[in-house]
């Protein structure tokens, strides 16, 4: 482990334990911890924005020869002034700042709001509601070469019932009883078990997250013996 | 039974604490471990990986940030192990700004310690990060050199030999996402999968998986969910190919913890039910 790793390793075992050290109470180590932690992110964003969009999508789109130094690729692009019009449309955005002319700052927000709810429409409308209906219909009766498939026909059962149950519970053109009120209800015990799911899946993601800590707090006492 | 009752209503959520870092930290020191086996959906991911012909194109994005790397980074070990020894090409790129590290880690700690022989260029490639989200997925599809002028290190596209054969993201024979939220797998399936019909495997935290497995088995190959599915992948990984049965481990150590975890929160949660009616029946 070089000089560097250990370092790191050291301010990373530090923060773990000023971040932990709230479970007890809050106090100045977790405060100094949480604030330090929303700066520095603040900071890694704004720099990679500048790194990562600004410079390849803009600069060296429109002006190649300005970032020819640390965009070695730029040499061998032809302006594209096309992308003046989202800079434009982004000086736009800016003009909220200014009182008097906030209102230019709508043409860029239609602009923004008409590609992307145009855009999310189409494949949301093939992916999560015709692709979805597709995937529901099956045969609630599944026999293959070798006879009747028992366990796949119950788990296609359930499948579509479970589904018709659950939408039923969201169905409000009826009222809720008899038939309808008996599909609703297993409706209902549809919908616990998968907020069961939800609730068993988020309590393994916190504990492996934990586990991750853990040993990474492992690793640092480790590094102690390397020290001594 | 009132004691019971009255300790666990007065009982401190710091104790509580205590016992979790207690079940997670004795496993965890004497490597308890559990068994397991692959489950449906992550053995049909194994599959279409293994169904494909050797030197496949596989874009593997890391779409995850440094808060999940317990979770996301041993599935992408697994698939870069699994991918290189399956002799497929691995196109790697992120779609989150903070995947890029995780893209390099999985370079420096299993392409290189472990695949020595494989070669930059030829074998796999890091393309990087790009922002745009599934604006780029969008863009990729159409026009991929014209997003990706560059490899990671600045090096001109077209000068890198396992990029020649690549315009669209349609070239490509799959697509595995490590995600742990939006953009992620669910943004694949949308803008590529689904629209050009290019496999898709996921490989995502335990918070998001439930979400996902409406895809399966149509628009999704297969799907990693959370540390267990990590951890699984790597059990058939290990049972095809022995030769990782030491390197290979990442997720499987940490399921030993996760299994004791798990027993003192159930434990917990059935405590506090009992002591919830046994307080309501005496009132």
């Amino acid at each position: 482990m070089t000089m560097w790793d250990m370092i790191v390793l050291w301010i990373g075992g530090a923060m773990t334990l000023m971040i932990f050290s709230f479970l007890y109470k809050d106090n100045p180590f977790y405060k100094f911890a949480e604030h330090l932690f929303v700066g520095v992110s603040a900071a890694f964003w704004m720099v990679k924005a500048i790194q990562t969009t600004m410079i390849p999508n803009m600069w060296a789109a429109i002006w190649p020869k300005s970032v020819t130094a640390i965009l070695h690729a730029a040499q061998h692009t032809e302006p594209n002034y096309v992308r003046l019009i989202p800079l434009g449309l982004g000086l736009l955005l800016l003009s909220r700042l200014i009182p008097r002319i906030a209102w230019l700052s709508r043409w860029a927000m239609a602009v923004l709001i008409g590609f992307t709810s145009g855009t999310y429409l189409v494949r949301y409308l093939q992916s999560d509601f015709i692709a979805q209906i597709r995937s529901t219909i099956i045969p609630l009766v599944v026999v293959t070469p070798q006879g009747l498939d028992v366990t796949q026909s119950l788990l296609n059962c359930i499948l579509v019932f479970g589904v018709l149950c659950a939408l039923m519970y969201f169905f409000f053109s009826l009222e809720h009883r008899g038939v309808v009120g008996g599909i609703s209800h297993a409706g209902i015990w549809v919908l616990m078990v998968a907020f069961g799911a939800s609730f068993g899946y988020t309590v393994m993601a916190r504990i492996s997250l934990l586990i991750g800590r853990i040993d990474y707090l492992g690793q640092w006492l480790q590094s102690f013996g390397n020290i001594l | 039974m009132n004691i019971l009752k009255n300790l666990l209503f007065q009982l401190d959520r710091r104790i509580i604490y205590v016992a979790i870092a207690l079940a997670v930290t004795i496993p965890l020191v004497f490597h308890f471990a559990v068994p397991l086996n692959p489950s449906p959906i992550v053995q049909s991911l194994f599959d279409a990986i293994e169904a494909l012909p050797p030197e496949s194109k596989v874009i593997l994005s890391f779409d995850y940030g440094p808060s999940t790397l317990p979770e996301n980074d041993p599935m992408a070990f697994a698939f870069a192990r699994h991918l290189l020894t399956r002799n497929h090409r691995i196109y790697m790129m992120a779609l989150w700004a903070t995947g890029e590290r995780n893209l390099d880690y999985t370079i420096e700690q299993v392409i290189e310690k472990e695949f020595p022989g494989k070669v930059y260029g030829v074998d796999y490639v890091k393309l990087g990060y790009k922002a745009g989200d599934e604006g780029l997925i969008n863009t990729l599809f159409k026009n991929f050199k014209g997003m990706y002028t560059t490899d990671g290190h600045g090096t001109n596209i077209n000068d890198i030999p396992m990029m020649k054969e690549i315009t669209t993201l349609e070239d490509f024979d799959m697509i595995l996402n490590v995600g742990s939220g939006r953009p992620g797998t669910k943004e694949w399936i949308q803008y590529a999968g689904d629209r050009g019909n290019i496999p898709i495997g996921g490989a995502v935290t335990a918070v998001e998986a439930l979400l996902l497995y409406p895809y399966y088995p149509r628009q999704l190959k297969g799907l990693l969910g959370g540390l267990q599915g990590a951890a699984e992948y790597e059990t058939a990984l290990i049972s095809k190919y022995p030769q990782f049965g030491i390197t290979g481990r990442q997720a499987q150590v940490y399921m030993g913890p996760q299994a004791v975890a798990h027993c003192v929160i159930l434990l917990l949660v059935i405590l506090g039910n009992v002591s919830y009616f046994v307080g309501k029946r005496r009132k």
